[in-house]
């Protein structure tokens, strides 16, 4: 078999907006992902209070945050990307957005792809955020109280700095994760880097080189990723150096 | 010695834990300003619960703790107001591995009583000075031995200015060549006439600058007298025994 390269470089624009797409798509997810993750996981840890209205909204909100971790993790990113796409954005429901960012990536398609991997992403790092403050020593948040700091600052500067950076390598498998898995988005016709290829695959009559550019191009958006999330890691390693 | 009021009252204190029925049971105490109160006791006695109750680490299933004239075990009370006037040092020393030493000392200075960092540095230096460890100041604590770890503790303690220091068994997580130079430090503060009440297992220390030792025994006050009196008169057979057996 002869692979013809040459004959990919007039479709470079293709792979070149798929993988901006792709990029844009993912960061946007890990940012929302991980806020949506932080909110989950602190009610997962909240203990309830004396009140019976608080224990009532404390229960509420862990059965509803626990049922929502149940459910991603149980059912294919497939099926929660479509269902997001024609069922909670159905006409009926919510509108698409409409705008249009760099003239090829539209709201009607962005939107909706954004908020269905950032509930995917966001049920995995809600688990090992939870994970990581609570396997912060419980001593740290007691000598933070003993001198007077609030829950909020307890948790602010002393349990999440700890947390996060116990976490990092988990966090930075998640967002190579997100890279890959937003490839998904393709089947609503989302253009990010695997539908383009596709296109590509279908213009040029070519099966094989569109793939393996899709392959080397993931690779490239991966393996930095992954080494910028060590040099964080190393960073904030400072305080276990002797 | 004793001068000024009670700094701290503890009024018929009662914790009652699932699995045992009274870690503490109606334990009442008043601490005056000046005083060196050293709890001892064998393990489980509450001792290390009653410490912890007097900042609410610890809530009690009922009773008062009076400080400053505020009963702060009550519903509707900020602690963390009152918890800023308490300073602790526990056994793990419990330093925050990601700050420096400095930073250690000036982050509850900074964050809770709005210090300007430079204020809380100076300050923190010159309470580092004090125990010797200035030139630490930018370590991690991991950096650190164990008696440094736990002076720092004190002193991050006393950036606060604190109204009374709570000790939880401060030295028994040392290697025994660190002990002298913790209790060191907590002998000088103790000279100075700072508050303070210690959970110990160091007699010589009780002996030396306590003003007053107390026992317990199954979450109960068993004997609290004076440390000539403590050691050379015990009234109770427990403590008896107990003396005997840690002297």
């Amino acid at each position: 078999m002869v692979l013809h390269f040459e004959k990919m470089l007039q479709y470079a624009p293709y792979f070149q907006r798929g993988m901006l797409y792709t990029i844009l798509l993912s960061a946007c997810t890990v940012a929302i992902g991980f806020v949506l993750a932080l909110a989950v996981a602190l009610i997962r840890i909240s203990k309830p209070g004396k009140s019976l209205l608080s224990r009532g909204c404390n229960k509420a909100l862990h059965f509803i945050t626990g049922l929502y971790i149940e459910v991603v993790r149980g059912t294919p990113m497939l099926v929660q990307v479509m269902i997001v796409y024609y069922v909670l954005f159905h006409p009926k429901l919510l509108p698409k957005p409409q705008f249009t960012l760099f003239g090829f990536i539209t709201g009607d398609l962005f939107v909706p792809a954004l908020v269905a991997i950032s509930l995917n992403s966001g049920a995995y790092v809600a688990e090992i955020v939870r994970a990581g403050i609570q396997g912060v020593d419980y001593g740290q948040t007691e000598a933070c109280r003993s001198l007077g700091m609030t829950k909020l600052q307890n948790m602010r500067y002393i349990v999440l700095p700890q947390a996060i950076k116990n976490i990092l390598p988990a966090i930075a498998n998640e967002f190579v994760t997100i890279i890959k898995e937003s490839s998904v988005c393709s089947v609503i016709g989302v253009q990010e880097l695997m539908k383009n290829t596709q296109q590509v695959q279908g213009a040029s009559f070519l099966p094989a080189e569109p793939l393996l550019i899709a392959a080397a191009l993931y690779l490239c958006m991966t393996v930095p990723t992954s080494k910028i999330i060590a040099y964080f890691e190393r960073r904030m390693r400072r305080g276990d150096q002797r | 010695m004793a001068t000024s009021g009670n700094l701290i009252q503890v009024k018929d204190l009662v914790k009652t834990f699932e699995s045992r029925i009274h870690a503490l049971d109606h334990v009442s105490l008043a601490i005056n300003q000046g005083d060196v109160v050293v709890i001892v006791g064998p393990s489980g006695s509450g001792k290390s619960t009653f410490l912890r109750s007097l900042n609410l680490l610890e809530e009690p299933t009922s009773g008062e703790v009076i400080f400053e004239g505020v009963n702060i075990a009550g519903k509707r009370v900020n602690i963390d107001v009152h918890r800023q006037k308490m300073g602790m040092v526990f056994q793990h020393f419990n330093l925050f591995p990601h700050l420096t030493i400095l930073q250690n000392m000036t982050l509850a200075p900074m964050k809770v009583k709005k210090i300007p960092q430079k204020e809380a540095e100076e300050k923190a230096l010159a309470l580092l000075d004090r125990v010797g460890l200035r030139d630490r100041a930018e370590a991690y604590p991991i950096q650190l031995s164990g008696g440094q770890k736990q002076r720092v503790a004190i002193v991050r303690a006393l950036c606060m200015e604190p109204e009374v220091m709570l000790f939880d068994e401060p030295t028994s997580a040392l290697d025994p060549e660190m002990v002298g130079e913790v209790l060191e430090v907590m002998k000088s503060l103790a000279r100075e006439g700072m508050t303070m009440v210690v959970v110990t297992h160091e007699m010589g220390f009780a002996r030396e600058v306590a003003t007053r030792v107390i026992f317990m025994d199954s979450g109960k006050i068993v004997e609290e007298n004076p440390p000539e009196e403590f050691f050379q008169n015990p009234q109770s057979e427990r403590l008896k025994d107990f003396l005997a057996k840690v002297l």
